[in-house]
């Protein structure tokens, strides 16, 4: 096969190996690179404490139904531990709430209440939709020529077709805060701390921040296959099942995939791509690389801003990219125990966000480069579902701690074990065994996650999912179609349509945009 | 003297400094009018803009250039990054040379027009029209590169006309005759380095002189002494402006709007609108507005500017262009009855297909006459080569006139 088809793929998230899967399926020869001992990035499945397991990204809910299918995800090894899991609003005194699809469950939630989290999920789930069908398809760009105008034409139709009273809530508030949102349909102050967080979770905003709504309808907007909007599952073995069944299905397919293969530059000739040179020296040629690293790493540190157009360079170095969020992964001798809750209700997913205003009080810190004293968090313990990750008897708490800003003005050197403390005793109001029970901890900082996966910011979503980063914006105008401005370099990650989240579409996206050029 | 000083805490307050040659220029300015160039006080006319322009074309004209905003690139990218920046090949401009160049956003529209002086190997001076410390800084990311800005720094003396060559010998200066058109050299002058460079703004033999300010009122005053034979005068911006529109020189924000300041799509500029396509250079790898360029270079451009030559002696200032039977084709962007040529001439910007050398045009003139306004629909011709474009331009060494 000639250089013409050969495809390399600069990292083996899940996104590039989704790429990679799709690409090879079309008959080109693709190598994807990994920088790590193993793929999966993000969503790899560590060992993060002699026999204890854990993956970043802990919770499946975007991804897409149409790739597990297509690319026989379940054939190479994916199997769910849990489907639609509960939310579980904690309260330091035992009063918790159970948020499920329809209703929420619990002391003090008045019919009210009940009436209006139904028709919240409602309109949530019928905003997200249109949101979603944007998952599969290249971004409209702003031109005159007829797909452009005909895909932009069909997305206000979809708008359009919501109805007249939909269509004008869908507009009102998909700008708008969560908090204003929350405020308008609930009187539960757990209900309604515990809802925004789903907004706030990945990202650099509050419950007060604009478009905090927006973040909240992309966590539901997955194609789930006609399932309820944002179900919660668990893989068994962790997220890192997902892509190393991504990762057999690109190899089945065809495609190579080496590990511990840093990428230190994209080659370039007469001005266009030419191949990758990894940290060893080694030089790989190829026409075309597509890159699952985010757009800053990607255009100003792989392939440097002097090969784009200085309006180019100034936007990417622009893209807003600033982590807010940290990882806990603590090794459990035995079950904590959780005031008020049966040890098959640690199986859910439990919640830290007591009122909104505990959620913005928490995000204030972050604003001015210090991380929460009063942190909310996310919290699972996958082994009550998937014994696997932990040893017998054993079991493993993985965490979203935020919020906990990317540059942290006294230094994660000095904070990290303050914070550390901070999370043991937020933890501790909750499950007060929890020091006892813990025999070995692990927090990501926004800066470990930086380092240790080489994403800008150590942001999910490879840059902030709001917005003025979406759709023909994301990750900058005119490069919102996965091609860069130079010839034969293509992005498919998370910086791109339609964003983080495991969920896959920006990777079969950028490859049916390669394959098109 | 108030002096530029970004440093003091109130500079702000000065709003317009007065230039290093304030004094000289307060002496010969028998109109005692000033107008503001960018950041400095600047004359119009010393006393008759006519006879200042008339210095330029027949003798010799002194003209304060400190306004123009200056800028100086070095380290060991400034290479690339001038690259990058500017549309032409900077690396054919070799230490000790010149070039004239236009940069683009990444719309390919033109920024800004200028000189870039190589100075010594990688170390630019960037002269230009318009501030440009913004979008020269945003250029330096993911270059190893120091962009300063040294318009205060700077002092400047354009010194045009035939018998400018022979002044500076008068002055001491041996072997500036040597020079060649866009080249420069430095001379001691009274223990101060003194740059000389053959370029200037108004297509005649010419010299650019640049000293430490402090040096300024001294270097005006040597070259007036020994210019005083060889008519040396004081020239204004008015004459100035007469000398660049016989040149076919156009000026930011006057015959083109720099992209920085435009508002509206469609009233920017590529540089092949300004029929300045020779120095767009594709070969050279990526440079801001290429890809737009080579889209336009595919699809057509939208404009041209061209050179009227208009019947008649009424200056044709903001006039509509039409063609022949009257359908609007364009505006003029700079006109003048032109001495030297003995005719109406003008710049002007067409649309698309227009302009083609030797196109029959219209251009509608209101002029007053003793109050009274009258109006004439002006034959004009496009033409092909600038008004004013003497042999001693380019004559190596000038003749002693």
């Amino acid at each position: 096969m000639s250089q013409m088809d050969s495809v390399i793929v600069v990292g083996a998230g899940h996104n590039g190996l989704v790429c990679a899967a799709y690409l090879a399926r079309a008959g080109r020869k693709v190598t994807v690179l990994e920088a790590a001992g193993q793929v999966g990035g993000m969503a790899a499945t560590r060992e993060f404490a002699p026999g204890f397991k854990a993956s970043c990204a802990h919770l499946l809910y975007l991804l897409d139904q149409d790739i597990r299918k297509e690319l026989a995800l379940d054939a190479h090894g994916l199997s769910l531990a849990a489907n639609g899991m509960k939310t579980i609003a904690l309260d330091a005194g035992g009063e918790h709430l159970t948020i499920g699809p329809d209703r929420v469950t619990g002391p003090g939630v008045s019919e009210a209440d009940q009436a209006g989290y139904r028709e919240y999920r409602r309109f949530m789930a019928k905003f997200a939709a249109v949101i979603g069908k944007l998952h599969n398809q290249l971004p409209p760009r702003i031109t005159q020529e007829r797909g452009d105008l005909l895909a932009l034409g069909q997305l206000a139709l979809k708008i359009r077709l919501l109805g007249r009273d939909d269509m004008r809530e869908f507009l009102r508030i998909a700008g708008i805060n969560i908090y204003d949102v929350l405020q308008e349909n609930f009187d539960n102050p757990l209900l309604k701390g515990a809802l925004s967080l789903d907004a706030v979770l990945g990202t650099n905003s509050g419950p007060r921040s604009n478009n905090s709504v927006f973040t909240a309808l992309h966590r539901l907007s997955g194609n789930n296959g006609g399932g309820k909007a944002g179900v919660l599952a668990l893989p068994a073995g962790g997220l890192g099942t997902v892509t190393e069944a991504l990762a057999a299905a690109a190899r089945k397919a065809g495609a190579e995939i080496r590990t511990g293969c840093p990428v230190e530059r994209i080659l370039l000739d007469g001005g266009r791509v030419a191949g990758v040179r990894l940290a060893g020296g080694e030089e790989l040629r190829a026409a075309t690389v597509v890159s699952n690293a985010d757009p800053r790493t990607t255009i100003l540190d792989l392939l440097g801003a002097r090969h784009v157009e200085a309006g180019f360079a100034k936007r990417i170095s622009n893209f807003r990219s600033r982590g807010n969020a940290a990882k806990l992964h603590l090794a459990l001798d035995a079950l904590p125990d959780f005031r008020g809750l049966s040890a098959a209700q640690l199986g859910e997913r439990l919640v830290i966000a007591p009122t909104l205003e505990y959620v913005e009080r928490a995000f204030n810190h972050s604003k001015y480069g210090e991380y929460s004293t009063m942190p909310v968090a996310e919290i699972v313990i996958p082994t009550v579902r998937d014994p696997s990750l932990a040893p017998s008897g054993k079991h493993v708490l993985s965490a979203v701690v935020q919020f906990a800003p990317r540059t942290l003005k006294s230094g994660w050197n000095e904070g990290k074990g303050a914070f550390t403390g901070v999370i043991f005793d937020l933890l501790a109001a909750y499950a007060p065994d929890i020091r006892e029970k813990t025999l070995a901890t692990e927090l990501l900082t926004p800066e470990d996650l930086e380092r240790e996966f080489r994403v800008t910011g150590g942001h999910w979503h490879h840059g902030e999912l709001a917005l003025d980063q979406f759709l023909m914006m994301r990750p900058a105008p005119k490069s919102a179609q996965y091609r860069m401005p130079v010839d034969g370099l293509w992005l498919c990650g998370a910086g791109t349509h339609p964003g983080g989240g495991v969920m896959g579409c920006a990777g079969r996206n950028a490859a049916r945009a390669v394959l098109g050029a | 003297m108030i002096r530029p000083d970004s440093q003091r805490r109130d500079h702000f307050k000065d709003a317009v400094y007065p230039s290093p040659f304030h004094a000289r220029q307060n002496e010969h300015n028998q109109k005692r009018e000033w107008s503001r160039w960018s950041d400095y006080l600047s004359v119009p006319a010393y006393w008759c803009a006519d006879m200042e322009y008339f210095a330029g074309r027949n003798a010799c004209g002194v003209f304060d250039i400190t306004p123009m905003v200056k800028h100086r690139v070095s380290g060991p990218d400034a290479l690339p990054y001038m690259q990058r920046l500017a549309t032409r090949d900077v690396s054919k401009i070799k230490p000790g040379r010149v070039g004239y160049t236009v940069w683009c956003d990444d719309h390919g529209q033109v920024i800004d027009d200028g000189t870039i002086f190589h100075l010594e190997e990688g170390v630019y001076r960037i002269c230009s029209q318009e501030h440009q410390l913004d979008w020269f800084m945003t250029n330096t990311l993911g270059f190893d590169v120091t962009v300063r800005e040294e318009t205060h720094d700077v002092a400047g003396l354009a010194l045009q006309g035939p018998t400018s060559c022979a002044v500076l010998k008068d002055m001491g200066l041996a072997g500036v005759e040597k020079l060649t058109p866009f080249g420069m050299t430095w001379f001691d002058f009274e223990g101060r380095r003194l740059m000389v460079s053959r370029t200037g703004f108004t297509g005649d033999l010419g010299y650019e002189l640049w000293i430490d300010p402090g040096h300024a009122e001294l270097l005006w005053d040597r070259l007036f002494e020994a210019g005083q034979l060889r008519g040396i005068r004081a020239m204004g911006s008015a004459a100035l402006d007469m000398l660049r529109i016989e040149a076919g020189f156009i000026l930011a924000g006057q015959d083109f709007l720099p992209a920085m300041q435009a508002v509206r799509a469609g009233h920017t500029r590529s540089p092949f609108e300004l029929g300045l396509g020779w120095l767009v250079s594709f070969d050279k790898g990526v440079f801001n507005g290429r890809a737009a360029l080579l889209e336009e270079q595919a699809r057509g451009s939208r404009f041209r500017l061209v050179k009227l030559d208009i019947d008649g002696n009424k200056p044709a200032r903001d006039s509509f262009v039409f063609t022949r039977d009257k359908k609007y084709a364009g505006t003029v962007t700079s006109a003048m009855w032109s001495p030297s040529a003995k005719a109406s001439i003008a710049l002007a910007s067409l649309e698309m297909p227009h302009g083609e050398p030797g196109e029959e045009l219209l251009v509608e003139i209101y002029y007053r006459r003793e109050l009274k306004w009258n109006r004439v629909m002006a034959p004009a011709r496009v033409v092909k080569d600038v008004f004013w474009d003497p042999p001693r331009k380019r004559q190596t060494p000038p003749g002693d006139f």
